[in-house]
């Protein structure tokens, strides 16, 4: 067995709310795109930031999005925060994102092995015991890590919002629902990110 | 033709870019765009490179709009054909100029079935989505097509699609 699949076995289950409100707390300038579903609900409860993209659809390009706004803005930090039945879908992104090297790049993985919002369905993934943060590494992402518990998902945010990525970090989370749900007025949440990051004035 | 990059569709498509500061060019590759491929590919004023599949690439444009980056997508009849969700749910909802270009199998002397099947669907997509769409067959409509495209996608914060007709092109052969 793998160092990461024992890292995976021994990870805690935490609750994706509380991380999200961990993470958001690190914050100032970052740009945030929060993929479809609870993972941006619990995005959009741990407050309101004008630099935050909330998805309401396009599952599995929260990582995508988020490359082509860290090209576009080289000198910003962009985090992709995706759920692991999301990011199943659209693998190929890793080798993309590994391929094009964004130093200020992190990708947050929500890993509760269902699809939550469709009724708790098991996804492949989890049935098979599939290790995604073996599948960053492995996809050429050097700085792929389980985080085990709270603390050492904040030190994983901390190194990555400091020293040079591509980032990826993932967390085992529980299936508790999402506190609320985001506001659905796409064109209002894509005016109001383009001017939190600077792009419209 | 005199051989200059401005008499070849793919000179003028470049050139054209260019122009209105396309920068960014997401691909997934095709054998009829190659040389658009290779010309963005070879100047520093792009950044271009593949992705494993479109909707990724279009999540990549989307994002550097928003992030104040122009760009455009490239690809082939197949490959939109795997795009309806990213488009309606993301380029369409959130109202972002995303520029598609694609490479037009399936007509006008295909030999693969599979390819002429899916070809049918594409139109027909864009049309149910309202995105607007031009068929480039001339070369000297090649200029005004594409420029007035960008400057409406842009000014109108509307998607838009370029299809490639294999009278421009010549398109893919058959060479059994």
């Amino acid at each position: 067995m793998s160092a990461a699949m024992d890292t995976l076995h021994n990870a805690q289950v935490m609750n994706r709310a509380a991380l999200t409100r961990r993470l958001v707390a690190k914050l100032t300038d970052q740009a945030v795109i929060g993929g479809i579903g609870n993972t941006n609900f619990d995005l959009w409860a741990a407050g309101r930031r004008p630099e935050n993209f909330y998805m309401l659809g396009s599952m599995g390009l929260a990582v995508p999005i988020a490359l082509g706004v860290a090209i576009a803005q080289p000198r910003r930090t962009v985090i992709a925060l995706e759920g692991d039945g999301s990011l199943l879908m659209q693998l190929g992104c890793l080798s993309t994102v590994a391929a094009r090297g964004p130093r200020k790049l992190i990708i947050v993985v929500w890993d509760n092995g269902i699809y939550q919002i469709t009724g708790g369905q098991r996804t492949p993934a989890a049935a098979a015991r599939t290790d995604i943060v073996a599948i960053a590494r492995a996809s050429g992402i050097a700085e792929s890590h389980w985080a085990a518990d709270e603390a050492e998902f904040e030190a994983l945010a901390d190194r990555a919002l400091r020293t040079p990525g591509p980032w990826f970090i993932a967390a085992r989370v529980d299936d508790k629902p999402a506190v609320t749900q985001t506001e659905r007025d796409p064109v209002r949440i894509r005016d109001a990110f383009m001017r939190g990051i600077g792009s419209r004035a | 033709m005199d051989g200059t990059p401005s008499a070849t569709w793919h000179g003028i498509v470049a050139a054209i870019l260019r122009q209105n500061d396309v920068r960014l060019v997401t691909y997934v590759p095709d054998r009829v765009l190659a040389p658009l491929i290779a010309a963005v590919e070879a100047d520093p004023f792009f950044t271009a490179f593949p992705t494993a599949r479109e909707e990724e690439a279009v999540g990549i444009v989307s994002g550097g709009w928003m992030g104040g980056m122009r760009g455009i997508v490239l690809m082939q009849t197949s490959g939109f054909a795997t795009l309806p969700n990213a488009l309606a749910s993301l380029a369409c909802a959130c109202q972002i100029p995303l520029v598609m270009m694609v490479s037009e199998r399936g007509t006008l002397g295909e030999f693969n079935l599979g390819q002429a099947m899916v070809c049918r669907t594409m139109r027909p997509v864009l049309d149910a989505l309202g995105i607007e769409h031009h068929t480039i067959t001339r070369l000297d409509e090649t200029e005004f097509i594409v420029d007035r495209t960008i400057r409406q996608a842009v000014a109108t914060q509307a998607p838009a699609c370029l299809i490639l007709s294999p009278l421009l092109t010549g398109g893919k052969r058959f060479s059994a």
